[in-house]
Formats: structure tokens, sequence, C-alpha cells
């Protein structure tokens, strides 16, 4: 399948490039209202919309949660607030920076560069909220500033991307994800790259390494015509941002597959609604995945070994029943169910039936199941 | 010393008094030296004024510092029995003359004895006046050094208007200078309250009047009784207005007393026959002494108890060169009537109040560095003991001293507020001063205009308002 309505590699860049204008004419005007306050002789202040938890609200038109109405007003002229003001306007400032000078950054550099500008940070939790601050007011995830969180996963599958990285080693170079066989990092460059082919028809997005690497093993990418996606554990935004793109660009339908725990569980939920740390920003969610298992009832029905529940795993599956995301009958059942049977499973526990159970029989059910 | 600067005060004299304290070469004797620029004794009551106890009995009431007339010459009288040498008096009035003697007292009949020759009249080119004595007794002085110089020192800041000067055996000089000339107005001489007047004191009164009537006899003797409220008092009494007082009974006498006490139309006694030292005096003496961050002093209006009229005044100082007390300690500077007072402050009614009064509310702890001054004069004060050494707890000055410390602490507390204010300012200004500029730069980077604003302009008014 060839993705025609994207044209060609110069129309993608510059796409891509428009997008970056955009940001950075973003920035140089929120620096220009600072810079104008002051210079009227008035202590700058910023409305942000607040993301207390009391302004977080289930939006089920979105599919997601959103911030309320609820405003929060950073002054230079409360003594409590210039200090994080302050940074707010250094994080801008080193978005900026490294836009210009397309240097992608981390989290914990930011944190770390912050020290020579004079900006102190108690801990890297402080400056990850200043992060989230400018993504509130932005409107955009911190990847569009080329902030990007540490932890990485990955993809495997038969899409050509073409990078559209201005580095001119990259730039307009294409590149099959799965031409490595460990499957290619979801990074930065990866991120904002174009879908130039795409042979799969389907997304498995797995929540362990060991049972990323069998399918790959086991070619499940090519008897079930998926891309693979590693979210190591809870996924990772950039992750979650890919996987929607590869729904919503490429119309691929999204299968989430998890431990059957109430951690899995939210896994699959956070990549198809969001989490409520990012209700300040959309496209992170793909609504339409679907959490094909292992399901609570599953333990059940194919008799799979069990652990106990834990104190903790009970406490957050009563907090989760009470969560407007976890409404919906389906998610209310496998709920109920794990806390009727008390009981959780990995997706490693198909072993008693053989290594390629899981793909020869688990797989297909559940695809089937899910499709009708 | 008491009675030295008593000499000047009455007199309006600003005190110099000098004291020196040697050691007589034998073990524990040491010879004292006083000396004031007071009024001086007339030759013809020195040897009744050092050489006998109670001598000059009052019918008239003032606050002086010793109230019985004793202080002096008890000193006197022990220098007397633990050395068996005579007092050297030296005295002159200002006129042309001064007068030397030594004398003894005798103790089996209260009565003075001059030695070699009596009274020697000297020329006194100077017109100097004032008194010296000198007089030696057994003592302790190692042992008693810091409680002599506590003495002096507060008795330093209850004076600011004194020179005081004191050479220990050790040559060692303390000097108490006067930051100020001003003085209280001396005290005047009032007649006797009713509603404070005991058995003897009225018999005294009657063996002395020359009233021929019972009203007139009341009239003319008490504080602030005319002929209209004699008569009134006198129908209270069941007392027959025109008796002869010199022929009253004992037993009417008596009734006369208590009748005085429970008659309730007397107007309160005035308070004319005090001299408080004032706020202004008060703080001056603190600050001169003690050198605090801040430092408050109020006078309450004049009160009465038991017909005696008294005087509170109070002042808390605060920071600086006050220290902390330790922990569970006060520092309270007590004096009556100008006198400190060094012993058992715990059992105090100054103590007391200060225990009672919620701190909290004007934002003090009794941890802080705080010093309080309490200040009573009365033309009695009512000591507990006979060694004059703490305050009784009278209601009425109770009152009084919970009210001029609270006073005190109301002013403290707007001195601490306004000081805490002015802080968060200082404070604000230093935030804003680490935040500003680089907020400033970067934003003007940001926008990518060629120069940051002038971010000062922004606290520039509160730094005046500092």
């Amino acid at each position: 399948m060839f993705l025609d309505y994207l044209g060609g590699g110069v129309e993608v860049s510059s796409r891509a490039r428009e997008h970056k204008e955009h940001i950075l004419a973003r920035l140089r005007e929120f620096g220009l209202t600072i810079y104008e306050q002051l210079d009227r002789g008035e202590f700058p202040r910023v409305r942000i919309r607040s993301r207390t938890t009391s302004n977080i609200i289930y939006d089920p038109r979105l599919r997601q949660f959103v911030l309320g109405d609820q405003t929060i007003t950073r002054s230079a002229a409360n003594v409590r607030q210039v200090r994080s003001l302050t940074q707010l306007v250094w994080v801008a400032f080193f978005a900026y920076k490294s836009m210009l000078a397309n240097q992608p950054t981390t989290l914990r550099d930011l944190y770390y560069n912050s020290e020579a500008f004079g900006i102190k940070f108690k801990s890297q939790q402080e400056s990850n909220e200043i992060v989230a601050d400018l993504e509130t007011i932005l409107g955009v995830p911190r990847e569009d500033f080329m902030i990007f969180p540490e932890e990485r996963s990955a993809v495997f599958g038969d899409l050509t991307i073409e990078y559209t990285t201005p580095d001119p080693d990259y730039y307009g170079k294409r590149v099959n994800l799965a031409s490595h066989p460990d499957g290619m990092m979801i990074g930065p460059s990866l991120l904002s790259a174009e879908f130039v082919e795409c042979n799969a028809d389907k997304v498995i997005a797995i929540e362990t390494g060991g049972l990323f690497t069998r399918f790959i093993a086991e070619k499940v990418h090519k008897t079930f015509n998926a891309i693979l996606v590693h979210t190591a554990g809870q996924a990772p935004r950039a992750t979650r941002r890919f996987l929607r793109r590869l729904n919503v660009e490429l119309g691929l339908p999204v299968y989430i597959l998890t431990d059957a725990d109430v951690w899995g569980m939210h896994i699959a939920m956070v990549i198809i609604s969001g989490s409520a740390n990012a209700a300040h920003l959309t496209e992170l969610t793909t609504p339409d995945a679907k959490w094909l298992g292992v399901w609570a009832t599953d333990i059940t029905k194919y008799k799979l070994p069990t652990e106990p529940m834990t104190s903790e795993d009970l406490n957050r599956l009563m907090l989760l029943q009470r969560d407007p995301r976890y409404q919906d009958p389906f998610w209310a059942r496998e709920i109920n169910e794990f806390l009727k049977i008390k009981k959780k499973a990995e997706q490693q526990s198909f072993s008693r039936y053989g290594l390629s159970y899981i793909v020869k029989r688990y797989l297909p059910d559940k695809l089937r199941e899910l499709s009708t | 010393m008491e009675n030295a600067l008593d000499a000047c005060e009455t007199h309006g004299i600003l005190p110099d008094v000098h004291v020196r304290l040697q050691s007589e070469g034998r073990s524990n004797v040491y010879r004292i030296r006083v000396e004031d620029n007071g009024c001086g004794v007339p030759k013809e009551y020195i040897a009744s004024a050092f050489g006998r106890v109670l001598f000059g009995s009052k019918y008239i009431l003032r606050q002086t510092r010793g109230t019985f007339g004793l202080g002096g010459k008890m000193a006197i009288l022990y220098g007397q029995i633990t050395t068996h040498s005579p007092v050297k008096i030296l005295t002159s009035t200002g006129g042309p003359t001064k007068y030397f003697c030594e004398l003894m007292i005798d103790i089996q009949h209260n009565k003075p004895i001059l030695r070699r020759g009596g009274i020697k009249v000297l020329p006194n080119p100077t017109y100097w006046h004032g008194t010296v004595i000198e007089f030696t007794f057994e003592g302790d002085y190692s042992r008693a050094k810091p409680r002599i110089l506590e003495y002096f020192r507060q008795t330093a800041i209850i004076l600011p208007y004194a020179n005081i000067s004191f050479i220990d055996p050790d040559g060692v000089l303390y000097k108490f200078e006067r930051v100020t000339t001003e003085m209280p107005k001396p005290p005047q001489e009032v007649r006797p309250h009713p509603h404070g007047v005991d058995v003897e004191l009225l018999k005294r009164l009657i063996r002395r009047t020359r009233a021929k009537t019972l009203v007139e006899f009341i009239s003319n003797n008490f504080h602030r009784v005319g002929r209209r409220t004699a008569l009134k008092f006198l129908r209270f009494a069941r007392m027959d207005p025109y008796k002869d007082p010199r022929s009253l009974k004992p037993d009417e006498i008596v009734r006369i007393v208590s009748a005085m006490r429970k008659f309730n139309d007397f107007l309160p006694p005035d308070a004319s026959c005090l001299s408080p030292i004032g706020p202004k005096l008060l703080e001056k003496g603190i600050m001169k002494e003690l050198q605090p961050e801040f430092v408050v002093a109020v006078q309450r209006k004049p009160s009465a108890y038991a017909g005696h009229p008294f005087i509170v005044e109070a002042a808390i100082a605060y920071g600086s060169n006050i220290s902390s007390p330790k922990s569970g300690e006060i520092n309270l500077y007590r004096y009556a009537n100008k006198i400190p007072l060094l012993y058992d402050a715990h059992s105090d009614v100054a103590m007391k109040v200060i225990k009672s009064i919620k701190w909290s509310r004007y934002k003090i702890d009794l941890s802080m560095p705080i010093a309080f001054f309490v200040h009573i004069v009365s033309t009695k004060v009512p000591y507990k003991t006979v060694g004059k050494e703490f305050i009784a707890d009278r209601p009425e000055i109770a009152y009084e001293i919970e009210w001029a410390l609270k006073t005190c602490a109301r002013k403290l507390r707007t001195y601490l507020t306004k000081k805490e204010r002015k802080a968060a300012i200082r404070r604000k200004i230093n935030i804003l001063e680490r935040y500003l500029p680089k907020l400033a730069e970067f934003a003007t980077e940001l926008a990518g205009k060629p120069q940051p604003p002038d971010v000062s302009r922004l606290f520039r008014g509160w730094r005046r308002s500092e």
C-alpha cells in the first residue's frame, strides 16, 4: 500500500517544517508577552490552564481526559511564583534554542542544563512540571519542542519511513522498520518521520520485551501481517503518539497485549484513553485501539497458571472501578472478574501449553473475537 | 547610698554619688566611703540623723527610698557591731562652713555618742554641699561582688540622670555616667490618707494637733479631707464632731481607725507625693545600660491600695544586647521607689503577673531576648517581708502591673510586626533581584529584542518604604 495522499518527500518535509515554524513562532510570542509586560513596567504574569485533579475532566466525546476551565496565574509579583515563572521562561528559551539548533534533548538533559543558566530546580520532578506547564501553554507535547523522555520503546514491522530530521546524513533517507531484527527504537527521528509505505494491516502493541522478541522470532509480523510495538511497560508518550499516528494516518487497527493484571489492563487503557497526567494534551490517545488480552476472563477460560493478587493490586482495582474510563460494560466486567478471582497471570503463562501456543492458538482466537 | 540619692532628688539636685570600698588589711574588714552632692545635714540634726534609730518620725508622707528611716543607720550599726569603730561624717548644706564628726550609737539608749570633742566646724570656701560618710564593717566582698555590681547597674538604669561611681577593693572603677540632665519632679509632702491610718499614727497626730474639735482635727490632718467630708465621716463613725480629740479614749481611737477603713466617701489619694521617673527617663536608663534593640516604657495613672497612693511604671526591652533567658527563667528587673530589688524575684507579684499573661497574643514568647522592668512608687510599698525584697500581690498593684506590661507588649508587637514586614519586603526584593533579571534576559532573547527592559524600577518604590 502506497501512501500517495502525502505526496513526495519535498511536501513531507515542508509540512514538518511548517509545524516546527509554528511552534517556534509560539515560543517567540510567549517571550514577547513577557517582554512587553516588563517593558510597560508591569510584573509579568502568565495564565495557565490548571492541571489540578479538580480540573481534569473526562470528555466522553474525545474519549480522553481533558482540562476544564480553571486557570492559574503565575505572577512575578508573587515571591512564591517568580521562581517558577522564571523557570518557565527559561524552559521556553531552552526549547527554542534546542529547536533552532535541531538538537533533541531529554527531560534529564534539561534538568542538568538548568544550572549553567543560574536556574535552580529542586529536583527533576520540578523541572518536569515546568515542562508540562509549557506543554499546557503551547498545547503541544514536549516532543514537539524536542524534549524527549529517557525511556525508549521499539517497533518492528513492514513499514517504510522517510526521515525529516534536518541532519543531512539522514534527511530524506528511507528505511524499512523490519530491517533490524531487534526492532527500531521509537525516538525523535522516528516520531518526526513520514510514513511512506506500509504493508501491514494491523498493529500489535506488547507490554513485555520477552514476548516482543519472541513474536519477531516467530514471524508474527508476517503471519498476522502486523506491525509490532514494544511498549516497555507503561507506554511512553512518544510511543503513544506513534501508535496514534499508525492508527490515524495509516488506518491500522491497534491491539494491545498485556499481562492479565490491573497494571497491564491500565497500560492498554492509557494507550486508548490517555492519562490524567497528559490531560492538557490531545493527539496522544488512540480511542479505537483494543485491549486484546490477557483479560481476567481469559484466566479462567484458558486455565492459566496464576498468582494471588496483592493488596496493592486489589486497591488499584477498587480505585479504577470508580474511574470514568472504566465505566464501559466491557471494562466493568473485567474489573469485576479480577475482583472475583483475586488472581493474576502473566503473558508468559501461556508457556504451559508450549512456546508457540500463544501465537498459534491464543492470538488468532482473540483477533477473531475482537473483529466480530 | 539610698539616703544619699534621696538627699539629692528631694532637693532637685542632679545626683553625683561616689562609693569606695577598701580592704582594711585584716581579713574580711572593709572600709566604705559614700559621698554625695546632696543637700547636706544641718549641724543640729547631724548627731540624730546618723546616730539615732527611727529618727524623724513622719507626720507627713512622701515617697522616699527608705520608709522606716532605718536603712542607713542599720548599716552604720552593723559596722559598729562587727568592727567596733565609729562612723566619720563630713557634711555641709552649702554655707560657708562644713562639719565633721565621729560618732557611735549607744544601742541601749538609742542615743548618739559624739567622739573627740563633738562636731568640728571647718571652713567651706567652695560652698560645697553634700555628705561624706565613712565606716568599717565586716563582710565578704568576693562573695557579694556580683550582687553589688548588679545593684549599681540596676540603680544606674533607673537613674539615668545620676553620676554613680564605685571603686571596689581590687581598685577597679565602675562608672555609670548620666545621659540626661532631666530629673523627675521631686515628691510633694502630703498628709496621710484616712484609709491608710493605723492606731499608732492617729495617736501621734492627736498628740501633736492644736485642733479643739474632732471635725477640725480630721479636716486638718488628712489627705483630701475637707470639713464636709469630715462631718459626714464622723456621723458614719457615730462620733461627736465637737468633741476634743485629746479626750478620746483608746477604744474610741480604735473605733475611728476602723471606721476610716470602712468609710467609702473619702476621695482617693492623689499622687503628688509620688515621684515616678517617667517613661522617657526609664527608656533612657535601659538604653544606656543594656543597649537593647527596642525599648518601650509606660507609666500607669496613679492608683491606691488601702489609702496608699502608688504608680506602676513598666518597660519591656527587646533584642540586641538583651540575651535570651535561660530556659524557664525570666529577665525581670524590679524596682520599688527607685531601689532595685535583687532577691526573691520568683515570689514577687510582678513575676506572677508575667507568668499569667498570654504572651502569644503579643507575638511574644518568653524564650525571646526580652527583659521586663517593673517599678512601683508608693508612700508605702507593700513588701511581703521585713527584708524588703519582694512585693506582695495586692490585687490593685497586680492589676496595674498587668496593664502596664500589656501596654508595653502591644507596642513591642507593633514594632515586631513592622520589623517583620520590613524583613518580608527585604526578602521579597532579594528574591526579585535574583529572578527578575534572568526572567527579563530569557524573555528578551525569545522575543528577539536587543536590550532587556529595566526590571529594577518594578520594586524601586518598595525600597523607599523600607
